[in-house]
């Protein structure tokens, strides 16, 4: 009671108005408990989505022998993008290897939210986890070391262990290459513009090998470098492409999870090299055609590695050879000269005989950066490495320091 | 043009301008609608979340019907019915609201997200095309700029002198200001405290709405979840900014609009500069402008209204 007073001593004169902040108070506190209502309910479409794949599976998860394979986005399926790609491949291996599948989507990086989202799904049976996002990766590797009987993989990091924590990405360099060919040839202007997130290795890489592609076909063409900062906005991705195509550039190319670049390029009656899947219906007329993901084998095979106990970790990153990644499909004018050699280059590439990085290439100050012949591995801890790239080619306008 | 050595083409000075209108347009809207609020003594953080329940509307109303004009209707209307829920909790029971308007902008968020689940990756598009105004079209730069854009930035324009007019020139401007800056007295002289406000809130989310939907019939074209990146704060940042007056916000969202357009332009300009520093950009130029205008403002009583932020109950005095 003397701390009431205390904390209503100003107030003692007047009775009604200790009612009325006792009242504000109420309110306060109700509002404080709608406020993480609202967020509860903003949360709530993160519902584990259990798929068709099996009926006998068991919430147990005990004695059966389908498995459940669980799946993490970043986004959700309808971005036409990365989590579309991922969400096909989920699908394509939930038919082929009958397993139960379970979805949680929107999970960001940062915060508790995708720990708790992988306690989930392995309380509801997980056999193995598949996270879709860079930032999530210490989380799975403590999460690896807690559960050793759950597979984790972990898609485009750097950790892994060899018992059961792998990480996974693919070569989509080599359908880069590919599409810049298709751009070389349709730009008449050879003035080439790349949206691109940021000034990573796994970007330049990209941007590097489009390039490589785009001056095999077109040895005069230059490709210059919008960077946004940020992987999805497309407000600013939709600018930024407008910013290149105001500059001259008759195709855009990019590394961006939205479709707003495209449409630029559509509304200015430039062309479009798009990303992730295949997205012509976005802007038919500048779809020219598109450096995209498969990840249905790859998924298709873990969930079988898991299913038969031979999982075991590891990297992976797979190329063209396994179709993880390849192009979508080609706009009506381009030439059937630039497919076969498309065709030719990926059976090429496919056989090991053929690596868009091979020297001799020069950065784009002209110093050679890869010698006549060689190939720079994947990984190095000096010099350069297709994991390390941090520098442009020759024939990239713009800076690749951050 | 030569600027320092470096080249640029004359379509791409006149489309860093083209893009800082079309920034500006999406920033007033949204920012008028606020100053609306705040004059009237409410703050609403909702703007974002009231932003994003346009953007889907709006998609959905123009895709539905192939015109991107019911789609900014129905982004305007959307906008406005949700913030009744503000109007309602922070007008009519008193709720705090600072909470009340974070709940607002996390509800919009979600309830858009889910409204819009089917349509993210929806291919068809309602967009607005740019109006020529005859005569003023043909002017040599400034007619590309100003007078060839979408009939969205001529309503902007538009909306904000009539809401300079009524602030300025009208007795229902006099009272809205009055119950900004003194409920009380605004009670005692007959005015409707809570009728001006609740008002003034839904007019706000009208206009947060229309901001929303011009996203997605013309800036965007589309709707996606996150379309709106934040914009809804700076828009509130701008009624500071803009000393709540709306010739000055006008300007504060020319001056964004133009850092944003440029943001992405200086790489196509050939000039070199980290992109990481030069996305600080339009916040570092916000500071600056913050301190001069508070600096030469010092000796002046603040622009923000007395009342702002401060429930009215009548039995309360």
């Amino acid at each position: 009671m003397v701390l009431h007073g205390l904390v209503f001593a100003e107030t003692q004169s007047n009775p009604l108005e200790k009612e009325t902040i006792m009242k504000r108070r109420l309110l306060l506190i109700l509002s404080i408990l709608l406020a993480f209502t609202l967020v509860a309910a903003a949360c709530g479409d993160d519902d584990t989505d259990a798929g068709s794949g099996d009926d006998s599976d068991d919430a147990d998860g005990g004695s059966d022998d389908a498995i459940t394979a669980a799946f993490i986005y970043i986004g959700e399926p309808g971005d036409a993008g990365w989590t579309w790609a991922h969400d096909q491949g989920r699908q394509a291996a939930e038919a082929a290897t009958g397993a139960t599948t379970l979805t949680v989507e929107n999970i960001p990086e940062t915060g508790p939210d995708f720990e708790q989202a992988a306690r989930d799904v392995i309380a509801e049976g997980a056999d193995v986890i598949f996270a879709t996002s860079f930032g999530y990766m210490d989380a799975m590797e403590s999460l690896a070391g807690e559960f050793p009987d759950v597979a984790f993989e972990h898609a485009t990091g750097f950790k892994s262990n060899d018992t059961n924590f792998g990480n996974y990405f693919g070569r989509i360099y080599q359908a880069r290459y590919l599409t810049g060919l298709v751009a070389g040839e349709a730009s008449a202007s050879g003035n080439i513009g790349y949206v691109a997130a940021f000034p990573i290795p796994e970007v330049i890489r990209g941007i590097n090998a489009f390039t490589l592609g785009v001056r095999a076909a077109n040895p005069d063409a230059t490709v210059s470098v919008n960077w946004t900062s940020t992987w999805f906005d497309p407000a600013v991705e939709g600018d930024a492409s407008q910013a290149l195509l105001d500059s001259g550039a008759d195709v855009i190319a990019m590394h961006q999870d939205s479709t707003a670049a495209g449409e630029r390029a559509e509304a200015a009656g430039a062309r479009w090299v798009s990303y992730n899947s295949d997205m012509s219906a976005f802007a038919p007329e500048a779809y020219l055609t598109s450096a995209v993901w498969d990840w249905g084998p790859y998924y298709t095979s873990v969930i079988e590695d898991v299913a038969a106990g031979n999982y075991s970790g590891g990297a992976s990153w797979d190329g063209i050879e396994t179709g993880l990644v390849g192009l979508g499909s080609f706009a009506a004018d381009v030439s059937d000269d630039v497919k076969a050699q498309i065709d030719d280059l990926s059976a090429q590439m496919a056989a090991g005989d053929f690596d868009p990085f091979t020297g001799p290439i020069n950065d784009q100050d002209g110093n050679e950066i890869i010698a006549a012949g060689e190939v720079p591995p994947d990984f190095a801890a000096e010099g350069l490495s297709l994991l390390g790239m941090s520098v442009f080619v020759e024939g990239v306008i713009g800076s690749a320091a951050g | 043009m030569i600027f320092a050595g470096i080249t640029i083409s004359e379509a791409a000075v006149i489309g860093l301008f083209v893009a800082s209108i079309q920034f500006a347009t999406l920033l007033y809207l949204a920012a008028l609608g606020e100053t609306i609020a705040e004059r009237a003594g409410v703050l609403n953080l909702g703007v974002e979340g009231m932003m994003a329940m346009g953007a889907v509307a709006g998609y959905i109303g123009g895709a539905a019907s192939g015109s991107p004009w019911v789609g900014l209707l129905v982004g305007t209307a959307a906008g406005a019915a949700i913030s009744v829920v503000h109007a309602v909790a922070a007008v009519g029971l008193g709720a705090d609201q600072v909470v009340s308007g974070l709940a607002l902008t996390i509800l919009g968020l979600g309830l858009a997200d889910f409204i819009g689940d089917d349509y993210t990756d929806d291919p068809r598009r309602a967009l607005f095309a740019e109006v020529d105004i005859p005569g003023l079209s043909d002017i040599k730069w400034v007619g590309d700029v100003l007078f060839s854009a979408s009939p969205v930035t001529y309503l902007a324009g538009v909306l904000g002198i009539v809401t300079w007019f009524v602030f300025n020139r009208t007795s229902l401007g006099l009272g809205l200001r009055a119950v900004g800056q003194s409920a009380s007295t605004a009670d005692a002289a007959g005015h409707s405290v809570v009728a001006m406000r609740m008002g003034a809130v839904i007019t706000g989310g009208a206009l947060a709405g229309m901001s929303g939907a011009y996203l997605s019939t013309f800036v965007v074209g589309a709707w996606s979840v996150g379309v709106t990146a934040g914009r809804g704060w700076i828009a509130v940042a701008l009624v500071i900014f803009g000393a709540w007056r709306p010739g000055r916000v006008a300007l504060g969202a020319l001056l964004f609009g133009f850092t944003l357009a440029l943001q992405l332009r200086l790489q196509p300009f050939g000039i070199s500069f980290s992109p990481i520093l030069v996305s600080m950009l339009p916040y570092l130029l916000t500071m600056g402008v913050l301190i001069v205008i508070s600096y030469r403002a010092r000796n002046q009583p603040s622009p923000s209204p007395a009342g702002l932020g401060i429930a009215y109950r009548r039995e309360e005095r």
